[in-house]
């Protein structure tokens, strides 16, 4: 095999990895989006959120121990404990969940039937609330996550590509287990939503709100839930970018790159997210390897995504997946 | 004869029996204007009640009343022997009064089976955590709600259109699978708003028979709108006469369609 090629393919397969993680913040805009027509700008720090209280509580770290210490003049900073990464994420979700009660039962309840606009406006707001509260409550220094996920060069994977094709592929084994996760998660939702008698009333509510009312199914519960489901998702692409790139105040900027998916996949659609963040994931990669760096004087990934989503806006504005606009007169 | 407590009997030998909803004077605003004022009816266990009137005299919002949609500013619902308190209409759904929209209110993007299913939500009881498993309880409960709402498919003819998505039917049709879900929550009171408008004379029919055949298959109580006249007085068992947001009769069609406020009502009157 022509190393090319070889190259190519591995540039490839790294793109859809990639992608996954995209495709998980947009999945979380998307479950919002659908249910509420509301867009959450916030997805991206509810991913930084997840992730700082994931890493707050494995450390064992006292939350708000800057403000209490300089209220009471005490020095605390850790209990001095290390919890376990499984009931560490069971706590976080927990964390999340009440964050999604809050955020309805404090901002959204008010603002129900008032333009699309005020509610993206809300939830600018939301976004940058909870960015300071992530810093007062955890603090603002790099964490790492371990969660035990396994890292590092996929040994079988470059063993058996070099033999056979005489050239090893680098794959990093958090890339495959996130991408097994992922589809696991996308396939629950999907069956929660299609099968359950709250995914059924989850649909009914993205559907017609009136109609869904008087079929017996709070408005406000519903709301809760896909905040929470979408905490949920959050908290798993906080934990995929957090084990690969550490926990970061700049994970919140992958909200920005979930855009550019969106536009691709529609913002209504589950399959559209995913497919919309595998084609972005690997159209950066593959571009980047075979004109950007070669042609174009290379970090061409900080742009291609956006000129992709333009591109899409002119022919296809709904995207792959969205519903049609169709216009009556 | 509808002065006993216990019901009555109908012209055609149906059973009516007591009182389950009662309105008590009731009055709703919008800003200054009277959208409803000071209505007083009841609604019988068993009988199909209709409220009729001409354009803008407030029927839709008195069913809007019924169904918890708009909480009126004055006055008191009473149902099945007890006050109800001001509540949300997902509250009133859930205590057993379905109902269907003038203008279809249906979930488009879902199946006509998906759709009558929704309305069997009140009946699921299982909690998310079982749901989410899918086994056991939840399982049994998904199967015996499917076969009601098969049931309820068969018997308003609408199997050969079970896996299609609503957005593709008819209005008609529409019409038709909104009131399977409403009826798939096997309601105490349904409430129709318009269940006629807009069809023509073969829809009327087959929505007429329908109609009527829901009353005595299942003895469901039935509240109705309709402004079409000649539909409603050989539909209902009584009728609630409404102009500009007032009760101007109230009795059999007999009785109303003799009723010389309801005829200058729908005829005009001349002022002088």
């Amino acid at each position: 095999m022509p190393e090319q090629l070889a190259f190519t393919i591995e540039v490839f397969l790294n793109g859809l990895m990639a992608g996954v993680l995209y495709a998980l913040v947009a999945l979380g805009f998307v479950l919002i989006y659908k249910a509420s027509g509301i867009f959450n700008y916030a997805q991206g720090v509810m991913a930084l959120f997840a992730a700082l209280t994931l890493a707050g509580i494995v450390d064992g770290q006292v939350p708000f121990s800057h403000l209490i210490n300089a209220i009471f003049g005490t020095d605390v900073h850790h209990f001095g404990w290390n919890v376990p990464a499984f009931v560490a994420i069971l706590l976080t979700m927990v964390v999340m969940i009440g964050l999604a009660y809050a955020v309805q039962r404090l901002v959204f309840r008010h603002l129900v039937g008032q333009e699309p606009i005020i509610l993206f406006m809300a939830t600018i707001g939301l976004a940058y609330f909870l960015e300071g509260v992530g810093d007062l409550m955890w603090g603002s220094d790099i964490k790492s996550i371990d969660v035990g996920l396994p890292q590092g060069l996929n040994m079988w994977i470059d063993e058996t590509t070099f033999n056979a094709l005489g050239y090893g592929f680098f794959i990093d084994n958090l890339d495959i287990v996130a991408s097994i996760i992922a589809a696991l998660l996308v396939v629950g939702l999907v069956l929660f939503a299609q099968y359950t008698k709250q995914g059924r009333a989850m649909r009914a509510v993205a559907d017609d709100h009136q109609a869904a009312l008087s079929v017996g199914v709070s408005l406000n519960f519903i709301w809760i839930l896909v905040w929470s489901l979408a905490g949920f998702v959050a908290l798993v692409a906080g934990i995929m970018w957090g084990t690969k790139s550490g926990v970061q105040f700049s994970l919140s900027l992958i909200a920005l790159k979930a855009l550019p998916v969106l536009m691709l996949g529609g913002f209504t659609s589950i399959p559209g997210a995913i497919v919309g963040g595998l084609i972005i994931g690997v159209g950066e990669k593959l571009f980047e390897f075979l004109i950007g760096a070669p042609f174009l004087g290379g970090a061409t990934e900080n742009w291609f995504a956006y000129m992709l989503a333009l591109i899409f806006l002119v022919f296809r504005p709904q995207g792959l997946f969205g519903e049609k606009i169709i216009e009556r007169v | 004869m509808k002065d006993q407590a216990d019901g009555y009997v109908t012209a055609d030998g149906r059973q009516i029996g007591p009182v389950v909803m009662e309105m008590k004077n009731i009055t709703l605003r919008f800003g200054g204007v009277e959208a409803i004022k000071n209505i007083s009816f009841d609604i019988r266990q068993g009988e199909i009640r209709a409220i009729i009137g001409p354009n803008g005299a407030g029927k839709s919002s008195m069913l809007n009343v019924i169904s918890g949609f708009y909480v009126p500013q004055e006055g008191e619902v009473w149902y099945k022997g007890a006050r109800r308190p001001a509540m949300k209409p997902f509250q009133v759904a859930q205590q057993g009064i379905a109902r269907t929209f003038q203008n279809i209110a249906l979930f488009e993007g879902m199946s006509v089976l998906d759709n009558v299913m929704t309305g069997r939500l009140t009946h699921m009881e299982t909690s998310m955590f079982w749901q989410s498993i899918w086994k056991g309880k939840a399982e049994r409960e998904e199967t015996e709600n499917r076969e009601v709402a098969e049931k309820i498919i068969d018997f308003l003819e609408i199997q050969a259109i079970r896996k299609t998505p609503v957005s593709r039917l008819s209005y008609g049709l529409k019409k038709r699978v909104e009131l399977a879900r409403a009826l798939a929550a096997e309601p105490s009171i349904l409430l129709l708003d318009e269940p006629m408008a807009g069809m023509n004379v073969e829809e009327k029919e087959d929505m007429s028979r329908f109609i009527l055949d829901v009353n005595d298959e299942f003895g469901t109580t039935i509240a109705l709108i309709e402004h079409d006249m000649g539909v409603v007085m050989d539909l209902s068992d009584r009728v609630v006469v409404m102009d500009y947001g007032k009760k101007i009769g109230d009795g059999t069609p007999h009785e109303v369609r003799n009723n010389q406020d309801v005829i200058d009502a729908y005829l005009g009157i001349a002022h002088d």
